[in-house]
């Protein structure tokens, strides 16, 4: 009784939204149901040529009659199939409803584009309740006409380049913050009193900045007249102002500084608990202190670093502003495509097939980091 | 599951909103608009009047626009606002998705009493706003004409802002390339239009800073980070004035849109929102914003009360609608999935 | 015993402007076990830390064998050290631990696992070379720790309170097993503890230490029988410590007057009129005509402990404890008895 609780929050706040996206990414039934008597129509159509009059026909009542809030999201459908479906369909709907229900209506007349069978087939596939078409674009592949899988043309999206980008940055920005946060986790460890805390609030201090300001300053300290490039330059490091900012090395800095902390905190919590004689042991026992660290603080830190990796990254890839705001051409992230196509288009398949896809990724690294820490020290002994 | 998926996502975003914001009937009228200081603006002269007048209090909210937001709002069920300002985009969408309640025209006063494009069937024009090259003049001393200037990178070197993604974008780069305003969205409608665009913003592809946010552009124009940018010609003047900036705005070659009023369908505070709409439509009214924020009005009088200084600085003064454009909403609501993925693709090269 | 393999000239250690260890002077010699005895702050914990290369005296210089080492940094001291927590890796198994000295020396592969193999079996820990400490008993990570110090026989083993952690009838094992190996192996030991009877079970030699000096050192017995002064009589076995003023001086003894009066005759000289005088609980005897001195006092309490019985008296002013076998007829609180002690079982201290 006492898990009760629990379980409604797991059921409401995980695995519903799960399931939505799972059925958001590879439900496609927008079509079917605002135009039920045109998929009976295609039902037996080859899928060659242009389909008899039976089916213009069906189009036309089913648009006649149809609600004006369902037909939105499938005609937004089949616009994203084929750019410029949605005014095809708005004149069509508009000539439909200027004859009687029944009476015969010639398409073709109507607008020429229905003399076009790829507007035909982008029906005819639209009316089945499942599809994989998403969840292949999120990785820009589609189905060519005879219904294989294949590559997008080049030049046409980037979702697969984009995904790997995320990685990247999410990948770079985890080994910067564990290059910077162990050494910094394990100097707090090492103080004491005021120091530690003063080390502690600096570093959880990117956390209670609002990003927007959090941002400009990155923007004001990095640019070619910023406060960097003038130290640098007055310091005769280089002669010309180093490019800093709207490309990668902003996003990079930007994001390593505001998820420092999500590493730095693990690792505390790790080494700090490490007995403070080991080191002393591992010298009095002929280690020296780099091959001591190496041999017993780094392996026993793993579980902080592992830890603090795992959360790094998985905030990670889910940036979006940052990027946007201090990235160049091409540091925008996977999550800026989401909210395109959830927020902008409402594009809820293509946005949920993105979103199973990060899922996806985060799982296989959440296995994999089950995986390490259980195996007890990765390395060192 | 006999209801969609989409709408089962809906409802839940409904029920956790609904826990909040309490039975959609017994709220006040809800305002939304887009924040910032544009949104104290509208306070100053729409919001706190009509409630003082009318007794109607006003519950305000901001958004950031995008029609997944609205569509979201509608299938939950029991919306939570009343009145908004949308871009031409969402105007269209959702008119075609029934989403909207009609607009009595009558009542605003006549579809006489406004500008055309600022005239549809579910929504009332609010404010022109338009996208211009705009550069700063104590930094670059020189006549700069429109968009083949901003892509002479030799004659100007340093380093150009546009927009991240491909509206605007593409119909910069054409009439860049020469291709006069009116027929900037015919050509886009060809496969070669569009391929032309891009070869143009191949050419300056690296000397391209794309921001995201509105006060990017002048932040970085100011700190000498962008030569040249397009930028939203109300934000300029307003930083010329409050930051005692000197940014010059080329009106040649801008590329203007309406943001318009609109009542979601089915709300119960119907009655109270038409009354606001048409109360922020008065030319009166509405001759109070520019002196504060240079936008056009849709008020065609509006224009007889402002001064001159003013109205120059409007989008739709008639000198500055010479060489302009105007963004074409059916042409992006249709194309604006595939381009972007286009241009992410360009990007990403 | 043979000559000094450690010695401490004039060592002094200070954190900021708290001295800790002032102008030490101490040996240890080759193949003692000698131990460092302290209350808490004491500095015997400092002078081990400085031994073992942990902490850096603030002056005066170190030697071993002659040469100095208080430069050299710890890992190069070739001291083992056992700590208090045992300081096992938790990350290693027992056989990784202990071989982890020998891998530091670059022991060629096939030798360290002969030597770790050795090492565990004179332990009878072999069998559980490839578990990790946590799954250890105490007991059994205490003879880890001492294996893996031992496997690289290190000149001298230091040991910081190895057995504070351990439950009692664990620790005396612990002690006997210690010192059997401390003989078997002819170990040099410098072993810190605040234990006193830990120090008297095991030690060659105790130096006990009181704010930051050595206040004594010996063998057990000269540091119990003949403490040398009140601070080590209090602080080693339990005592009477009595003052009293010198009212007579002969060749080899003193004529004392005890507080409240009653006079004893001690052995020893001494120049001061104020002094006391140490008599163990053990040494003070009920109804002993036959010894040289007495007092007249009264029976205040009799507590059985076992194997004895603790009698607390007062005569007069004085407040005193003595231990007698439990197979005496017990006093009855409340009577008058006679307490006799020898002279030579009296302690006399000036300081």
């Amino acid at each position: 009784m006492l898990i009760a609780p629990l379980v409604v929050f797991l059921a409401v706040f995980m695995l519903w939204p799960l399931w939505i996206m799972i059925s958001l990414a590879i439900r496609d039934d927008e079509v079917s149901e605002v135009l039920p008597r045109t998929a009976a129509a295609l039902a037996d159509w080859n899928g060659e040529g242009i389909p008899g009059s039976a089916a213009g026909q069906a189009l036309a009542d089913d648009l006649r009659g149809a609600e004006r809030t369902r037909l939105g999201p499938a005609v937004r459908r089949l616009n994203s199939d084929i750019s410029g479906f949605r005014t095809l369909m708005a004149r069509t709907q508009r000539a439909a409803d200027d004859v009687t229900d029944g009476a015969p209506i010639d398409l073709v007349a109507v607008d020429e584009r229905w003399g076009e069978t790829r507007y035909w087939r982008a029906i005819a596939n639209a009316v089945q309740p499942y599809t994989d078409r998403y969840l292949l674009a999120a990785v820009d592949l589609e189905r060519d006409p005879d219904g294989a899988i294949a590559s997008m043309p080049e030049g046409a999206s980037a979702n697969a380049a984009i995904i790997v980008r995320t990685f990247t940055i999410a990948g770079t920005v985890t080994a910067i913050c564990v290059m910077i946060g162990l050494p910094y986790a394990m100097l707090i460890a090492a103080t004491g009193g005021w120091v530690r805390n003063a080390l502690l609030l600096s570093v959880l201090l990117p956390l209670w900045t609002s990003l927007l300001v959090r941002t400009t300053a990155w923007v004001i300290l990095l640019q070619n007249e910023g406060l960097v490039n003038a130290a640098i330059t007055g310091l005769g490091l280089s002669d010309t102002p180093l490019s800093l900012i709207f490309n990668r090395t902003g996003v990079v800095i930007a994001m390593t500084h505001v998820l420092l902390p999500f590493m730095v905190l693990p690792i505390f919590s790790v080494v700090n608990a490490i007995p403070r004689n080991l080191m002393p042991a591992a010298a009095s026992l002929g280690a020296p202190p780099l091959r001591a660290f190496y041999r017993v603080l780094l392996p026993l830190s793993m579980p902080g670093v592992l830890a603090g990796s795992l959360l790094v990254f998985m905030v990670a890839i889910g940036y979006y502003i940052t990027p946007a705001l201090v990235g160049g051409a091409d540091d925008q992230m996977v999550a800026s495509v989401i909210a395109f196509f959830a927020l902008e288009t409402a594009n809820w398949g293509m946005a949920g097939a993105l979103g199973l896809i990060l899922l996806a990724a985060t799982t296989i690294l959440f296995i994999v980091y089950g995986r390490l820490s259980r195996s007890g020290a990765p390395i060192g002994a | 599951m006999g209801i969609s998926g989409s709408s089962s996502f809906l409802a839940a975003v409904a029920i956790i909103t609904g826990l909040s914001s309490g039975v959609a009937a017994a709220r006040d009228l809800t305002v939304v608009s887009w924040g910032g200081n544009y949104q104290d603006v509208q306070r100053e002269i729409y919001f706190e009047p009509f409630s003082e007048q009318n007794e109607t209090p006003i519950l305000e909210e901001s958004w950031n626009g995008g029609y997944g937001v609205l569509a979201a709002q509608m299938q939950g069920g029991a919306p939570s606002w009343d009145v908004i300002q949308v871009e031409a985009e969402e105007l269209e969408l959702g008119c075609f998705d029934g989403i909207y309640e009609t607009i009595d025209w009558e009542m605003m006063g006549g579809e006489d009493q406004f500008f055309d494009s600022t005239v549809s069937e579910c929504g009332v024009g609010a404010i022109v706003w338009s996208t211009v090259l705009a550069y700063d003049g104590d930094r670059l001393d020189a006549e700069i004409d429109g968009w083949e200037d901003f892509w002479d990178i030799e004659t100007y070197p340093g380093s150009r802002g546009l927009r991240r993604g491909p509206k605007l974008t593409l119909e910069i780069a054409l009439m860049a390339d020469g291709v006069p305003p009116e027929d900037v969205y015919d050509t886009l409608r060809t496969d070669e239009g569009v391929d032309r665009a891009f070869a143009k913003l191949d050419e300056i592809k690296n000397d391209i800073v794309w921001w995201e946010a509105g006060a990017q552009p002048l932040q970085l124009l100011a700190s000498g980070e962008l030569a040249m940018t397009a930028a939203y010609s109300g934000r300029i003047f307003a930083a010329n004035e409050t930051e005692d900036r000197n940014f010059e705005v080329v009106w040649n070659g801008s590329i203007y849109a309406v943001d318009s009023w609109v009542v979601l369908s089915g709300s119960p505070n119907k009655d109270a929102a038409m009354e606001f709409i048409r109360f922020a439509s008065l030319a009166e009214n509405q001759a109070k914003m520019p002196p504060e924020i240079p936008y056009g009005m849709s008020n065609v009088d509006v224009s007889n009360m402002l001064s001159d200084d003013v109205l120059e600085q409007l989008p739709t003064a008639p000198a500055n609608l010479e060489g302009a454009l105007e963004t074409d909403v059916n042409f992006w609501v249709d194309n604006v999935e595939e381009l972007t993925g286009r241009f992410n693709a360009w990007l990403a090269q | 015993m043979s000559a000094s393999l450690i010695r401490f000239e004039n060592v002094s250690k200070a954190f900021g402007s708290t001295v800790v260890i002032d102008d030490l002077n101490l040996d240890v010699r080759k193949g003692e076990f000698l131990t460092l005895l302290g209350p808490s702050g004491s500095g015997k914990t400092t002078t081990l830390l400085m031994l073992a290369g942990f902490e850096a005296p603030s002056g005066g210089t170190i030697l071993v064998d002659g040469k100095r080492i208080d430069d050299l940094p710890a890992h190069r001291r070739g001291m083992g050290v056992v700590f208090q927590n045992y300081a096992l890796f938790p990350h290693l198994t027992v056989a990784q631990n202990v071989a982890f000295p020998l891998q530091m020396r670059g022991v060629p592969r096939g030798e360290i696992a002969r030597r770790v193999d050795a090492a565990l079996d004179r332990v009878q820990l072999r069998h559980l070379s490839s578990r990790k400490p946590s799954q250890l008993s105490g007991g059994q990570q205490q003879r880890v720790a001492l294996t893996r110090c031992l496997v690289f026989e290190p000149k001298v083993i230091l040991m910081d309170e190895p057995l504070s952690a351990l439950d009692k009838q664990l620790r005396e094992r612990l002690q006997l097993e210690i010192r059997e190996l401390y003989r078997r192996e002819g170990l040099t030991v410098v072993f810190v503890t605040h234990d006193q009877s830990e120090a008297l079970t095991m030690s060659d030699r105790i130096a006990v230490f009181n704010r930051g000096a050595i206040a004594q050192i010996g063998t057990p017995a000269d540091i119990y029988d003949r403490p040398a002064n009140r601070f080590v009589s209090e602080f080693i076995g339990e005592t009477n410590l009595l003052e009293a003023e010198v009212t007579g001086r002969g060749d080899d003894h003193l004529d004392l007057a005890l507080e409240g009066g009653p006079g004893i005759r001690v052995p020893g000289r001494c120049e001061d009129r104020a002094v006391a005088v140490s008599i163990r609980p053990e040494r003070l005897v009920l109804d002993a005509p036959e010894l040289d001195n007495h007092l007249d006092a009264t029976v205040d309490d009799v507590v059985y402990q076992g194997n004895h019985l603790r009698i607390h008296l007062s005569c007069g002013p004085l407040r005193l404890v003595a231990q007698s076998e439990r197979r005496i007829e017990p006093p009855v609180v409340g009577r008058k008895v006679r307490v006799s002690f020898a002279a030579e079982d009296c302690t006399v201290l000036t300081e």
